[in-house]
C-alpha cells in the first residue's frame, strides 16, 4: 500500500493527433515501466483499430514508479482517455477517478475543439491542470501563440507550461517532476470502511470480467467479499492488481490507488460503471455515480450474405460483452432480411463497431442510414422513441415530433469561417456565439443532431481543408416540423432508405436522393422510376433509363470458357446487391445516397 | 441414351498462329515470325489429329475450320496433310464443310486454287472495311480494290464465301455504315460476319483507349442504332441474322460455328486452341499452350477441365441464346438438373426480350442487344 502523499493520479487531455499517446509512451519508457525491448508505439492502444486510426477508444491505465527530485518514491497512475467526442462519456468517468490532468496542446496547431471539450470536463472534475506544449522539435512550433490561446480560449494560466517533444524526449523529465510537484495527492482514509469507485470494466476470455477501480477509502484485498451497491450483488475477490500496463498482481490496494479486481463476474452488464464498491456487510455513503451512456445514433446492420445472420448475432453478442454503451435489437427488413438495429454513442463508435465486425469476424455488412432518436408525442398523450424511420406510426395518430439538438463548438481559421457558417446555416443551425482568438474563430451553434450525424464532419473537413475542429454535446429535445420521407424504386418502397427530414428541406433532400440513386443503381433491362414521397405524395422523381446495349460481338469455340467465367463473376457481383422487387440495388447505395454534396 | 454433345454435332478446329502483321484491335492468339518451319508444323498438327481421335474415338466429322492467325499463309500441302489425316481416322459427312480464313491480299489469291484442290470448300475473308482510310486505321495491309478482287476470285473458286466487316469504328456515322453495308450486300456474298468494334485489353487499341487516346468511338446509343440498322438492312437483302453478329442466305450458315453455338463437341488443335470433348460419359474443356514455339516443342495440352453439369448448362445457354433459333428448354433443365425459374422467364417475356414455351427459350431482337444481362437472369438462384 502506497502512502497517500506519494500517489499522483492523472489523465491526459488532448485533441486527436496532438501526441497524447506518444507522450504516454515516453512517460512509460523513461521510467523503465516497460523494458525497452517490449516497447511499441501507442502502447496503451491495444486494439488494431486504435493503432490504425491513431485514436484511443477504451480508457487504459498504467502505473508508473517514479523517484522524484526530492528522493521520494512516487506512484503515478495514468488513465489514458479517448479523445473523440463519441467517447466523451468514457472521458468524463475517467476524470472522476483522478485529481489532475496534463493538457497536451500541439504547439504547431494550437487549441482545438476537442481540447476544449475535454479540458472543460477536467475543470468540471476539479482537476489541477498542467499545460504541456508538445512537438517543440518541429519548425512550425510557436509556444507563445499557443500559450496565449490557452489563456484566452480556455482561461487557465499557461505560465508554468512545459515545452515538450514527445518524439525526442525533451521535457519528459520536467513533465514527470511537474506531475509530482504541481498535482495534488489524493485524499482518503486507509482505516475507514472500503469504498471504491468502479471506473470501467471489460471482458477477458481467461479471467472473466475485469473491473478497473479507484479506491477512495479503506483497503481492498484478495479473498474479500465485496458488494456492488447499485444492485447489492456480492462477489468474492479472486485477484487484485495494477497495470504496468500488463496486469500485475499485488496484495492490497489502499486509498488513492488505481488497480483492478476480478471476481468471477460473467458479464460486463453485471457491473455498472460509476458504481460504489464496499465490503459485503458494510454500508457507506455511495459515490454520486454516473449517468449511463445513451446511444444517440442508430442504424441497421445486416449481413450481405443472409446465411451469416447467426454469425452476426454471435459477433454482436461478443462485442456487447465488452461495450455496455452499444445497444442492439433484432430487426427484420422487407428488403434486407434479418439483421440488427444498433445504437451507438456517435458515428465514430458506429464505424469502429462495424469495422470490428467486418474484420474480426469476417462478416460483410450492409449498413443502413444512421438515424437519431426522435420523440414522437401521440395524440393519446403517450410518447414513443423512434429509432428507425421505417417504424414511424401513422401520422393521424401523431400530435408532434421532437428531435435531439446539440451544441456544437467549431474552431476554424478565419479564411474558412464563411464556409463554416454557411454549412451550419444549411443544416438548420442557430448561431449561439462567435468569438475570435488571434486568427482563429470559435463558432458555437445549436444544431439538430440529425443534420450532423451523417456527413457533417466530412463536409466540415472538406470546406475547411481539414483545418476546422469540431466537438459537440447533446442539449436535449425540441419540437420541429419533421416528416418521414420514403423512397420508391420501381414503385416498391425501400424501407432501408426512408428517413426523417424537416418539411422545408424535404423536396431538396428528395431530389438529391433520387439523383444520387439514379447514379448508384446500375441500369437494368427496363426503365426504373425512382421517387421520393411524403405519405402518398411524390415530391421528387427521376427515371433511370433502360440498358440499351450489352452484348458480346464475337463468341466462338475459344471464347466459351472466358465468357462463362465473366458471367459467373457478374452473377457473384449481383449477389452483393439487394433485390427490391425486380431491381438490384448495390449495398453502397444505402449509405452514399444520403450524403449531401452541398 | 444420346449424349448432350450430339445436339450440336462434332467439328475440328485447327489454329494457325502466324500473321504477317498484328492488327491493333485483335486479341486472338497470333504471332509474327520471320520464318516458319512448315514441315514441322504439319507433322505436329497431324500428330494432334491422331491424339484427338484416340480420345473421342469413332465420330462423324461435320466440319473442319482453319482459323488463326492467318491460315491462308499455310502451305496448301500442310492443309492437305491435315485433311488427309482427318479423313483417314474419322468418318465424315458427305457435305463436310471445310473453311479456311483468309486475308484478301494478292499473296493469298494465288493460293486459292491449291486450297480448293486439297479440300477447302469455304473461304472466310477478313475484309473488315470497304473504305481505304479506315482499313489503314484498322492496321490492315490490303486496299478495298484488292479485297474486291480477292473476293471475286474466291467466289469463282469456292462453293461458299463469307467475309467479315467491323463496324462502329472511329468516327463512323450511321449513314456511312448504311452505305458501306449496302455495298457489301450487293456483292454476291452468301454469309457475312458483322462485328461491332470491341476494344479488348492487351491490344494496341486497348492500350490507347485506356490512355484516352482512342477518339471518335460511338456512344452506346449510336452503337445500338447501328446494330438495329444492320439487322434491318440485312433482312431486306435476304440475309437475316442467325446469330448475334452472323448473317446468311438460307442454307449458307456456317456449319462449323453452329457446332459451337449449339454446344456440340469440338477438337481444338494448335496453339491456344480450345476444345470441348465428351469421353467416358464426362465432358472436358481443353486448352492448348499459346506460344507457338512452346506448343511445337513442349507439352501442348495445358488445360483439361472436367465440366460440371452446371457449367455445361451455363455454356450451352450462353452460346445457344446467341442463335435466332434459341435453346431447348428441356436440354437446359436436364443439364442443370433443375427447372428454369419461371418467374424470371415470365418477367423477361413481359418486358419483351425473350419468348419461351415449354420447348424453347428464344431471345428476341430487342433482347439480343442486352444478351449479357439476360443470361445471368436465367441462372440466378
Amino acid at each position: 500500500m502506497t502512502p497517500l502523499k506519494n500517489i499522483r493520479n492523472f489523465s491526459i487531455v488532448a485533441h486527436i493527433d496532438h501526441g497524447k499517446s506518444t507522450l504516454a509512451d515516453r512517460l512509460i519508457q523513461s521510467t523503465q515501466t516497460v523494458a525497452d525491448r517490449d516497447m511499441k508505439e501507442q502502447l496503451l492502444d491495444s486494439m488494431d483499430i486504435e493503432r490504425e486510426r491513431g485514436i484511443t477508444i477504451k480508457a487504459n491505465t498504467v502505473r508508473i514508479d517514479y523517484t522524484g527530485a526530492d528522493g521520494e518514491a512516487y506512484v503515478l497512475n495514468l488513465i489514458d482517455t479517448p479523445g473523440h467526442v463519441d467517447f466523451a462519456y468514457e472521458v468524463s468517468r475517467s476524470m472522476r477517478a483522478v485529481e489532475g490532468s496534463l493538457l497536451v496542446v500541439d504547439s504547431t496547431q494550437g487549441v482545438e475543439a476537442q481540447t476544449l471539450a475535454n479540458v472543460y470536463q477536467a475543470i468540471d472534475a476539479d482537476h489541477e491542470i498542467v499545460p504541456v506544449f508538445n512537438k517543440i522539435d518541429l519548425p512550425a512550433s510557436d509556444i507563445d501563440r499557443v500559450a496565449e490561446q490557452v489563456e484566452d480560449v480556455i482561461g487557465i494560466d499557461a505560465s508554468g507550461a512545459i515545452p515538450v517533444s514527445a518524439k525526442t524526449g525533451e521535457g519528459i523529465q520536467e513533465t514527470l517532476e511537474a506531475i509530482v510537484t504541481q498535482l495534488p495527492a489524493p485524499e482518503g482514509d486507509p482505516d475507514a470502511t472500503l469504498k471504491a469507485m468502479l471506473v470501467d470494466s471489460w471482458y477477458d476470455a481467461y479471467l472473466g470480467v475485469i473491473v478497473l477501480i479507484r479506491v477512495m477509502d479503506g483497503q481492498l484485498k484478495k479473498g474479500q467479499k465485496i458488494k456492488f451497491m447499485s444492485n447489492g450483488t456480492v462477489h468474492h475477490v479472486d485477484r487484485i492488481g495494477v497495470f504496468r500496463p500488463q496486469m500485475e498482481a499485488i496484495d492490497v490496494l489502499g486509498p488513492g490507488e488505481i488497480g483492478f479486481l476480478t471476481a468471477s463476474i460473467k458479464q460486463v452488464r453485471d457491473t455498472r460503471v460509476g458504481d460504489t464498491i464496499t465490503h459485503e456487510r458494510k454500508e457507506v455513503e455511495p459515490l454520486p455515480g454516473f449517468k449511463p451512456a445513451q446511444p444517440v445514433v442508430f442504424c441497421g446492420l445486416f449481413p450481405v450474405d443472409s446465411a451469416q445472420f447467426e454469425d452476426l448475432r454471435e459477433a454482436i453478442d461478443k462485442l456487447a460483452l465488452n461495450d455496455a454503451s452499444f445497444s442492439f435489437e433484432m430487426e427484420t427488413s422487407a428488403a434486407l432480411g434479418f439483421g440488427f438495429r444498433c445504437g451507438f454513442l456517435g458515428l465514430l463508435h458506429l464505424e469502429v463497431i462495424r469495422d470490428r465486425i467486418e474484420r474480426e469476424y469476417d462478416i460483410e455488412l450492409i449498413t443502413t442510414a444512421p438515424s437519431v432518436v426522435y420523440h414522437i408525442f401521440m395524440k393519446d398523450g403517450s410518447m414513443i422513441e423512434l429509432h428507425n424511420p421505417a417504424d414511424m406510426p401513422d401520422l393521424s395518430t401523431v400530435d408532434h415530433l421532437e428531435e435531439p439538438r446539440i451544441k456544437a463548438t467549431i474552431l476554424v481559421p478565419d479564411e474558412y469561417l464563411g464556409d463554416v457558417l454557411k454549412l451550419c446555416q444549411d443544416r438548420r443551425g442557430i448561431q449561439l456565439d462567435l468569438t475570435y482568438a488571434g486568427s482563429r474563430a470559435m463558432a458555437v451553434y445549436d444544431l439538430p443532431l440529425n443534420e450532423v450525424v451523417f456527413d457533417f464532419y466530412d463536409r466540415l473537413k472538406s470546406v475547411t481543408k481539414g483545418y476546422a475542429s469540431f466537438d459537440y454535446q447533446l442539449e436535449g429535445y425540441r419540437e420541429d416540423n419533421l416528416v418521414k420521407m420514403s423512397v420508391l424504386v420501381n414503385d416498391e418502397p425501400v424501407d432501408a432508405l426512408s428517413m426523417m427530414v424537416h418539411r422545408d428541406r424535404a423536396e431538396m433532400r428528395g431530389r438529391a436522393m433520387c439523383e444520387k440513386l439514379k447514379d448508384l443503381i446500375p441500369r437494368h433491362m427496363f426503365k426504373i422510376p425512382i421517387q421520393a414521397a411524403i405519405g402518398g405524395k411524390v415530391i421528387a422523381r427521376e427515371t433511370l433509363s433502360a440498358l440499351r446495349k450489352d452484348v458480346t460481338a464475337k463468341c466462338y469455340g475459344g471464347d466459351a470458357t472466358r465468357k462463362r467465367k465473366l458471367l459467373e463473376k457478374q452473377k457473384a457481383g449481383k449477389k452483393k446487391m439487394r433485390q427490391f422487387g425486380k431491381v438490384d440495388i448495390p449495398q453502397e447505395a444505402f449509405i452514399s445516397a444520403l450524403k449531401m454534396d452541398g | 441414351m444420346a449424349e448432350d454433345w450430339e445436339y450440336g454435332g462434332f467439328g475440328i478446329y485447327v489454329h494457325w498462329p502466324f500473321c504477317a502483321a498484328k492488327c491493333p484491335y485483335c486479341d486472338f492468339n497470333s504471332h509474327v515470325r520471320p520464318s516458319v518451319d512448315h514441315a514441322a508444323w504439319a507433322d505436329a498438327l497431324v500428330e494432334e489429329i491422331d491424339k484427338g481421335f484416340d480420345v473421342v474415338g469413332d465420330r462423324i466429322v461435320r466440319s473442319v475450320f482453319f482459323g488463326g492467325g492467318t491460315p491462308s499463309l499455310m502451305e496448301p500441302d500442310t492443309v492437305a496433310r491435315i485433311l488427309d489425316q482427318i479423313a483417314k481416322r474419322f468418318r465424315q459427312t458427305n457435305q463436310i464443310e471445310v473453311t479456311l480464313e483468309s486475308n484478301p491480299t494478292s499473296v493469298e489469291m494465288g493460293k486459292f486454287q491449291d486450297f480448293r484442290k486439297v479440300g477447302v470448300n469455304r473461304i472466310s475473308m477478313g475484309v473488315q472495311a470497304l473504305n481505304d482510310s479506315d482499313l489503314r486505321r484498322l492496321g490492315r495491309m490490303h486496299s478495298v480494290a484488292e479485297a474486291r478482287a480477292a473476293f471475286d476470285i474466291a467466289r469463282s473458286t469456292f462453293d461458299r464465301v463469307s467475309f467479315d466487316l467491323i463496324y462502329a469504328r472511329q468516327d463512323q456515322t450511321l449513314a456511312q455504315w448504311e452505305a458501306e453495308l449496302t455495298s457489301a450486300l450487293e456483292m454476291a456474298v452468301d454469309h457475312l460476319s458483322l462485328y461491332q468494334l470491341t476494344i479488348e485489353p492487351g491490344t494496341v487499341f486497348g492500350t490507347r483507349h485506356a490512355r484516352g487516346q482512342l477518339r471518335g468511338l460511338p456512344s452506346e446509343d449510336l452503337g445500338a442504332d447501328m446494330f438495329e440498322l444492320t439487322q434491318d438492312i440485312c433482312e431486306g437483302y435476304g440475309m437475316p441474322a442467325y446469330e448475334v453478329s452472323n448473317h446468311a442466305k438460307p442454307d449458307a450458315q456456317s456449319q462449323h460455328n453452329l457446332v459451337y453455338w449449339r454446344y456440340g463437341d469440338y477438337l481444338g488443335i494448335g496453339p491456344g486452341a480450345h476444345g470441348r470433348v465428351t469421353t467416358h460419359g464426362a465432358r472436358f474443356a481443353t486448352e492448348e499452350e499459346r506460344m507457338p514455339e512452346a506448343w511445337l516443342n513442349g507439352s501442348r495440352r495445358i488445360v483439361t477441365e472436367n465440366l460440371t453439369q452446371d457449367v455445361q448448362a451455363w455454356e450451352m445457354a450462353l452460346m445457344g441464346l446467341r442463335l435466332r433459333e434459341g435453346i431447348s428448354r428441356q436440354r437446359l433443365e436436364e443439364l442443370q438438373q433443375r427447372p428454369v425459374d419461371q418467374g424470371k422467364v415470365q418477367h423477361l417475356i413481359e418486358i419483351g426480350l425473350i419468348e419461351s414455351d415449354s420447348e424453347r427459350i428464344i431471345v428476341l431482337k430487342q433482347g439480343v442487344m442486352v444478351l449479357n444481362a439476360i443470361i445471368p437472369e436465367l441462372f440466378d438462384g
